[in-house]
């Protein structure tokens, strides 16, 4: 049942139909979607239990969607505006080539986060997954920005063509490495900041250990702020513990094929 | 020190000037790209590098130009053709992967001319279509599989829970993106399917802002660079289909170099200006069949239901299995490419030797998804050289509901299928983003010349389905028995479910 506050409404998701079934993915975005037209700016899900798709291709963006339990895969994917709040853990490919807007997760994400994205911000408490970033692109000046409080997996920011990662390895072992192997395979835009050590053996190919610049420690700075402010956490301040992976070429693969008139 | 390793291969055309007739115009000069030809000493003059592309044939006012193939300098060989040679020795001076473009070269794979049509004789009435109505009508989408009749007798257009897009012909201009194409170009063909009112495909390189005005007749494409796409496209479009495959390249992704990533490309895949657009091999949200319902799932999501959601895969050799899985993770229509379609780069390895011929590859989907009960679900489009009208009509008979057209198309625009596409310097201002060539294809004129070759075709097919005394291309599908096999393998027959010609009922 859906109450209301204000501009605000709750949906209990795991309210039962007649069946037994707590709602499906089709409609509770059609509830969301119903909420967010009838001028709800706050669409509180309590109960959520692994729905997909929740608030894909969601627009405006002065609207909120908090989301208490485990939404599924998928989550904001196409997303256009908005925050997306999560109360718990999500899973794979969350903010699915995202637009715009804000993903907030106090917990883990899984594989995939932030597919394809070239705008908005996704911002993970706890670790995620494998192939983290990749193909993230930037356009027009501005990119997407994606900030992971723990570590993640292998294959970080593959392919990346733009934006910016930053893996902040909270909680970690100082020798510990908080990405995986083969980070930056490809890649021909953007940036990678991880605190602590990027080993060459856990680069792939094209991605390089870069000097950080005036210029981005300043852009890590702002996202360590907003991750701060979002989780009241206290990631390390001190630039020297920072590297960043970037690309030294924008057209890695030149050069690899031959166009001769046969 | 180095060593000087590059080795000059031997031409392959040249552009034969008559020099008595020349007017010394120099329109010649000024219209190839690949400045091959130069005027000195009063004279036009060839150097090497001819494409035989013959834009200066079209554009030479005396007509006093050929362009001649040159014979193969090598001595003959049996074996080590003079392709393979030239390949070999590219490659030795380079070492990179050789490049090609449009469809497969290779000559062995032409089944479609195996293939001979029925007609109508005594037993049965042709029709004539000048007289009588021969319907071409086609629905792209999933179909409801069942109706439901309500008590006042009308049908319950609620048992079809997707959208349908009608064409008025059972053809839809392939998936060819801007940047791989020029924006001229794409215009013509955009400009023509909603002429036509049929489909025309926007490839992956999202959706330019003048082209909004013909998305009720664009399908968006969906590949794995995600290029462009957003949801406020996709919902304005008739169709959206994720691309796994393509058949000039199966497995492979893509790769628009940095060069043709101009502003407007730039600004239309919104990816940054002069970088590689590289689309990654696979789409890294998709390891399974499992993933691949996730992203139909969250393609209708998206779109709020609105579009249908198709699935584009090359024909490669299990391409039955994984069509059923495609029908059954969701998915609307399914586009199958056959070996030899289109491509605007791709390496010549893949392009001439993976794949299947579309013609086995839609009849086993067809067979298969008929076997499984699931073929009535879905709309099924072939492609990969439907080169006229005969392939078309023998390719729906296979099993196809509406073909896919690309080459064919840009034939009629200007292309003459010299096969540089990939280098970017089309002189027709097709395959090509230089502003000087681009202006050279008018966009009127190519979208009249479309819409003229697919209405002939179209009433190509009519004519040739009322000889056959069908009067609707519906009941053409998957009719294998107006089919005969005549090629020289009857195991292509069996697996196309083909009679011999000659092997008629009883």
């Amino acid at each position: 049942m859906a109450s209301k506050k204000h501009n605000e409404v709750v949906i209990d998701v795991d309210e039962r139909n007649e069946l037994g079934h707590p709602l499906d993915y089709r409609e509770l975005n059609e509830k969301i979607r119903g909420c967010i037209s009838s001028g709800m700016e706050k669409v509180i899900l309590k109960g959520v239990t692994g729905q997909r798709y929740i608030a894909s291709a969601m627009d405006d963006p002065d609207v909120k969607i908090d989301i208490h339990g485990t939404p599924g895969n998928d989550l904001g994917a196409f997303l256009n505006g908005g925050t997306i709040e999560v109360f718990g853990n999500a899973q794979d490919v969350t903010g699915n080539t995202m637009n715009d807007g804000r993903i907030i997760v106090h917990g883990n994400s899984w594989d995939i986060t932030g597919l394809a994205a070239r705008g908005g911000t996704i911002l993970i408490r706890g670790n995620s997954g494998y192939r983290v970033g990749i193909h993230m692109k930037e356009f027009n000046g501005s990119g997407p920005r994606l900030v992971i409080g723990g570590s993640v997996h292998d294959y970080l920011g593959e392919y990346m063509a733009g934006g910016t990662i930053a893996i902040l390895g909270i909680g970690m072992e100082e020798d510990v490495s908080p990405v995986g192997l083969s980070v930056g395979t490809g890649m021909h835009g953007g940036r990678i900041f991880v605190r602590g050590a990027v080993e060459e053996h856990q680069l792939g190919t094209a991605a390089h250990v870069l000097p950080l610049t005036d210029e981005d420690w300043e852009e890590l700075q702002s996202m360590i702020e907003e991750f701060e402010h979002a989780f009241g956490l206290k990631p390390s301040r001190c630039r020297d513990d920072y590297v960043k992976v970037g690309p030294l070429d924008s057209r890695p693969f030149r050069g690899h094929y031959d166009k001769t008139n046969i | 020190m180095s060593v000087q390793t590059v080795v000059r291969l031997p031409e392959k055309y040249r552009p034969v000037v008559d020099h008595e007739l020349c007017l010394r115009c120099k329109k010649c000069v000024r219209a190839c790209s690949y400045e091959v030809l130069e005027f000195k000493d009063d004279r036009i003059r060839p150097k090497p590098g001819c494409v035989a592309c013959l834009r200066c044939v079209y554009e030479c006012p005396a007509q006093c130009i050929t362009v001649k193939e040159m014979e193969p300098q090598f001595a003959h060989h049996a074996v080590f053709d003079p392709v393979l040679r030239r390949s070999i020795i590219a490659q030795s001076n380079s070492g990179g992967v050789l490049l090609s473009s449009c469809g497969a070269n290779v000559e062995y794979m032409d089944i479609f001319s195996h293939l001979l049509l029925d007609a109508a004789q005594v037993t049965n009435p042709s029709i004539d279509p000048l007289r009588e109505p021969v319907e071409t009508r086609t629905y792209l989408g999933r179909r409801p599989g069942k109706v439901t009749v309500t008590d006042d007798g009308r049908i319950d257009l609620q048992s079809s829970s997707t959208p349908l897009v009608v064409m008025d012909m059972p053809i839809m201009i392939g998936h060819i993106s801007l940047g791989s194409i020029s924006y001229n170009a794409q215009a013509a063909l955009f400009q023509a399917a909603s002429e036509l009112n049929i489909v025309a495909g926007t490839g992956e390189g999202g959706l330019h802002a003048d082209f909004y005005k013909h998305s009720k007749n664009l399908c968006a494409e969906v590949a794995s660079g995600r290029f462009g796409v957003t949801s406020h496209y996709l919902k304005e479009v008739s169709s959206v289909e994720i691309k796994i495959g393509q058949g000039a390249k199966p497995g492979h992704g893509g790769h628009l170099p940095g060069e043709k990533v101009q502003e407007l490309v730039s600004q239309t895949r919104m990816i940054p200006l002069g970088t590689d657009a590289l689309s990654p091999y696979p789409h890294h949200d998709i390891y399974s069949i499992e993933d691949l319902q996730q992203l139909i799932s969250v393609l209708k999501e998206s779109t709020e239901y609105q579009v249908p959601v198709g699935v584009k895969i090359a024909a490669v050799h299990n391409v039955g299995a994984i069509a059923s899985g495609i029908v059954r993770a969701g998915a609307d229509f399914i586009t199958v490419d056959g070996l030899r379609g289109g491509t605007g780069s791709a390496p010549r390895v893949i392009r001439d030797h993976a794949g299947m011929p579309i013609e086995i590859a839609i009849s086993a989907v067809d067979q298969r998804l008929q076997e499984e009960g699931l073929r009535d679900k879905v709309t099924l489009c072939a492609s990969g050289s439907i080169r006229s009208a005969a392939d078309m009509i023998k390719c729906i008979a296979l099993g196809a509901d509406v073909v896919g057209v690309c080459t064919a198309a840009m034939i009629a625009m200007g292309c003459t299928v010299c096969q540089q596409c990939h280098r970017g310097m089309c002189t027709w201002g097709i395959a090509t983003q230089r502003q000087d060539l681009v202006g050279r294809l008018q966009t009127p004129v190519a979208a009249q010349r479309v819409v003229n070759l697919f209405r002939a075709w179209n009433e190509e097919l009519k004519e040739m389905l009322g000889a056959m005394g069908i009067d609707s291309v519906e009941s053409l599908v998957g009719n294998r028995d107006r089919l005969r096999y005549i090629g020289p393998n009857p195991r292509i027959a069996e697996i196309l479910g083909v009679k011999h010609s000659g092997e008629g009922w009883g």
